[in-house]
């Protein structure tokens, strides 16, 4: 039996549905529902309590995880509103932004052989973080406008986000 | 009777007799049993005042084995029917086994279920089976110090042990008659132990080089919460690495020829641990080899040379300390202190490596072979129940990913390492044939992409799935990991609702047949003893059934149940009163089970409304401060 958990992960913290949340707020609650809940709160007690309490927990961390990260919680607000960011299914993307995503690419590449490597590499983070900052700031002003075109330039924005995400794992990969 | 006695943290529930509680520390090279007496955390000794039970086994036909320092002394002599350093086999295959080559001088042969055996005169032995004499040892031990029988256990693992062998140490605990509460992560042990949860806040390295294991976790403390920001390690490197490497040089020195002889193998490594501790204090040792022709060699080691031979294995273990601390997201001068865990950190060179590594001196105030043990104590007492009051709580990770084989050999990764458990996940799949009406899932741990690179965890197959064109079928894949790291896999196709379910037995643990044999074999007590211990132990549970649902009915029963649902508890409970006294322990358990059922959907509803107040009476609580 799976328990009636409210309707969305927002609603699981008590939270209003908003981009714009206090992580460390958000981390408080997740800690208060955890030593309330987990399983080991309940190790001795009968197995219908320990499965509950189990299948509550999982949903505790998943939507903690879905919440506490913008790039997450950006797409889990979008799917609340019906809106798929098809990461996997669909890859086109601005054209300024791939031009820009091989240029960084390439000092990838270059920053592997360069004598000057650990150099090369720190600056490259640097920008990858900085051009994942001002997308950051870009998709809370979106959020917060809450109309169709904001809500597809939000979408594009955590496209956008995940491509730099993971040019970043890449880059720490070889620092 | 599902979640029924929710209680404030902080706010005593009825008082109750002190249960018997133990944390034990199921090592590769020694095991400890500990427990809380008059609120201190302690190890055990035995009756000669020795705190560590050399974890060996000495099996002899006809006679129960010998375990510890006897069956240690045994090793030289009886090499082969002297079982060391088992945990290096826990939840391993066959093939593992001969990758572990020449370091094990046993004798295998595979068991039924892919599971190795070990052959000694007294029988074929499973690791599990020699663990479970181990902790069979530690629970005799505890049960007559402590005058009574245990309610429960936590044991320590490795944080960096796959599914397979925790769930080989979970059988092992069940074959020698214990009670599970919990398998802990070693490190997050060894944490509590500090009392790291009370008095700090902040990010910590647990540096564990035991025996047989090498363990880095960094662990944050936050309000009392222990959360496993990462974990790697090497379950094949520790102290034994250390004195086989002395052994070897003590080989080449004295001349020795390539041909194994076991006897002479076993002293060397006695003779190597023993230097290798000397060296502690010393700054050179003598050493002697008796070569097989009778001649003695004599050498010194000193310790520089000690250093060059430990040194490269030291060095390993800075590769998954760098890994743990780039999983996590951190530098090595985020950590704000060091724990040494296991008794290889005593050696001055491993604490001067640390040291230079973190830049910082590393917490060595507590024995660092008990400090585990002290700290399973701690956690056996309060999941006992024996602390109400306590507001400790430690979330864990799973350490390694676990995923499915797609197309191609390749791995599909379902729940990423490192996730916090508990943890449910789903993922839809689909038939890549026409008319295929059965999927095999297979189910894999590891971070590679290919299936032969990954640990097979099991296979079971979802079966009746109704013919359609190749794609049509929904297969939805559910992961669950509950609190032990333990994972259950179901399939179920959502347009027809076939499903399929397994609850992962490794393909290297026991099957459920084997454990109910080797339990009936173990079975020392009169069968008449277990009826009536399994009649009072369902009554009492009937007891507490009842007293909880009624508590629960009293307070919200009119609040969250029409008349009908309040009808069918009451009968429920009614017939769970009338079988209550009587002697047939199954009808007691079938009524507890009636009950259980009845009160699902009452529990639910509560505990939603309690998530609620949970949260708002926290809100008020920081408006207040």
């Amino acid at each position: 039996m799976q328990a009636d958990l409210g309707k969305n992960y927002f609603e699981l913290f008590d939270l209003p549905i908003t981009f714009d949340l206090d992580v460390t707020d958000l981390a408080v609650r997740y800690r208060d529902l955890q030593r309330r809940f987990h399983p080991d709160r309940f190790a001795s007690a009968p197995e219908p309590d320990r499965r509950l309490s189990l299948q509550l927990t999982a949903q505790i961390n998943a939507a903690f995880q879905a919440l506490k990260d913008p790039v997450a919680r950006a797409r889990y607000l979008l799917g609340l509103q019906g809106i798929d960011t098809g990461e996997d299914t669909d890859t086109a993307m601005d054209a300024a932004f791939l031009v820009e995503q091989m240029e960084l690419r390439e000092s990838l590449a270059e920053a592997r052989e360069a004598v000057d490597r650990h150099a090369r590499l720190e600056s490259l983070r640097q920008r990858v973080d900085e051009e994942f900052a001002a997308r950051s700031a870009r998709l809370r002003d979106h959020f917060a406008e809450n109309s169709e075109p904001a809500r597809r330039k939000a979408r594009n924005l955590v496209r956008e986000m995940q491509f730099l995400r993971k040019l970043a794992h890449e880059v720490e990969e070889l620092e | 009777m599902a979640l029924l006695q929710i209680s404030e943290p902080g706010q005593s529930t009825a008082p109750h007799e002190h249960r018997l509680a133990v944390g034990i520390d199921l090592g590769t090279t020694n095991s400890l049993v500990a427990t809380m007496r008059s609120g201190i955390a302690d190890t055990l000794p035995d009756e000669q005042g020795r705190h560590l039970l050399p974890s060996v086994v000495h099996y002899r036909p006809g006679v129960n084995p010998e375990v510890g320092e006897a069956a240690l002394e045994a090793a030289a002599e009886d090499p082969l029917n002297t079982i060391a350093s088992v945990k290096r086999l826990m939840g391993r295959g066959v093939e593992d086994i001969k990758r572990l080559g020449n370091l094990l001088p046993y004798e295998f042969s595979p068991g039924a279920s892919g599971m190795p055996r070990i052959k000694t005169t007294a029988g074929e032995r499973s690791p599990v089976e020699v663990s479970a004499d181990i902790l069979r040892a530690l629970k005799q031990r505890a049960e007559s110090t402590l005058g009574g029988e245990l309610t429960g256990a936590v044991i320590t693992v490795p944080a960096y042990f796959d599914d397979a062998q925790r769930q080989a140490t979970k059988d092992a605990a069940l074959l020698a008659g214990l009670k599970v509460l919990r398998l802990l992560n070693e490190p997050t042990a060894a944490a509590v132990a500090y009392g790291l949860d009370q008095n700090a806040e902040g990010v910590f390295a647990i540096y564990d080089l035991g025996g047989g294991t090498f363990d880095i976790s960094i662990l944050r403390l936050n309000r009392g919460v222990f959360e496993v920001l990462a974990t790697a390690g090497d379950s094949a490197l520790g102290g034994d690495d250390m004195d086989h490497a002395i052994a070897d040089w003590m080989w080449q020195h004295a001349g020795l020829s390539e041909h194994a002889d076991r006897k002479l193998q076993r002293r060397l490594l006695r003779d190597a641990r023993a230097a290798k501790q000397a060296l502690t204090d010393a700054a050179a040792v003598s050493v002697q080899v008796l070569r097989p022709d009778r001649t003695i060699w004599k050498g010194e080691l000193t310790r520089t040379t000690l250093v060059e031979l430990v040194d490269p294995l030291i060095e390993r273990t800075l590769a998954p300390t760098r890994r743990a601390l780039k999983d996590a997201g951190l530098k090595s001068k985020d950590i704000r202190d060091v724990v040494m865990v296991g008794g290889s950190t005593r050696m001055p060179r491993v604490q001067e490596k640390v040291e230079s590594f973190f830049e910082r001196k590393p917490l060595t105030t507590i024995d660092p072979d008990k400090v585990v043990a002290i700290g399973a104590a701690i956690q056996a007492d309060i999941l006992a129940g024996n602390k109400p009051d306590s507001d400790m709580l430690l979330l864990d990770v799973i350490p390694l990913s676990l995923g499915l084989e797609i197309m191609g050999g390749m791995t599909e990764r379902i729940i990423p390492r490192n996730t916090t458990i508990p943890t449910v996940r789903a993922q839809e799949f689909t038939t890549f044939k026409d008319g295929q009406t059965a999927l095999l899932i297979h189910v894999l741990q590891g971070e590679r992409d290919l299936v032969a690179d990954c640990r097979s965890l099991a296979r079971f197959e979802l079966r009746g799935i109704p013919p359609m064109v190749a794609g049509a079928a929904r297969i939805r894949v559910t992961f669950q990991v509950d609190a032990d790291g333990l994972l259950s896999v179901a399939a179920r196709e959502q347009g027809t609702g076939v499903e399929a379910a397994i609850t992962v037995k490794p393909s290297y643990g026991l099957t459920d047949a084997e454990i109910e044999r080797m339990l009936r074999d173990s079975i020392t007590h009169a069968s008449e003893d277990n009826a009536t211990r399994n009649l009072r132990e369902q009554q009492v549970d009937a007891d507490r059934v009842l007293e909880a649902v009624q508590a629960a009915l009293r307070v919200d029963g009119d609040k969250y149940l029409s008349r009908d649902e309040r009808a069918v508890i009451d009968a429920a409970l009614a017939a769970l009163h009338s079988v209550r006294t009587g002697a047939d322990t199954a009808a007691i358990k079938k009524a507890i089970t009636v009950v259980d059922n009845a009160t699902q959907a009452f529990a639910a509803r509560r505990m939603d409304a309690s998530v609620r107040a949970a949260l708002t009476g926290h809100r008020l609580d920081e408006f207040k401060s």
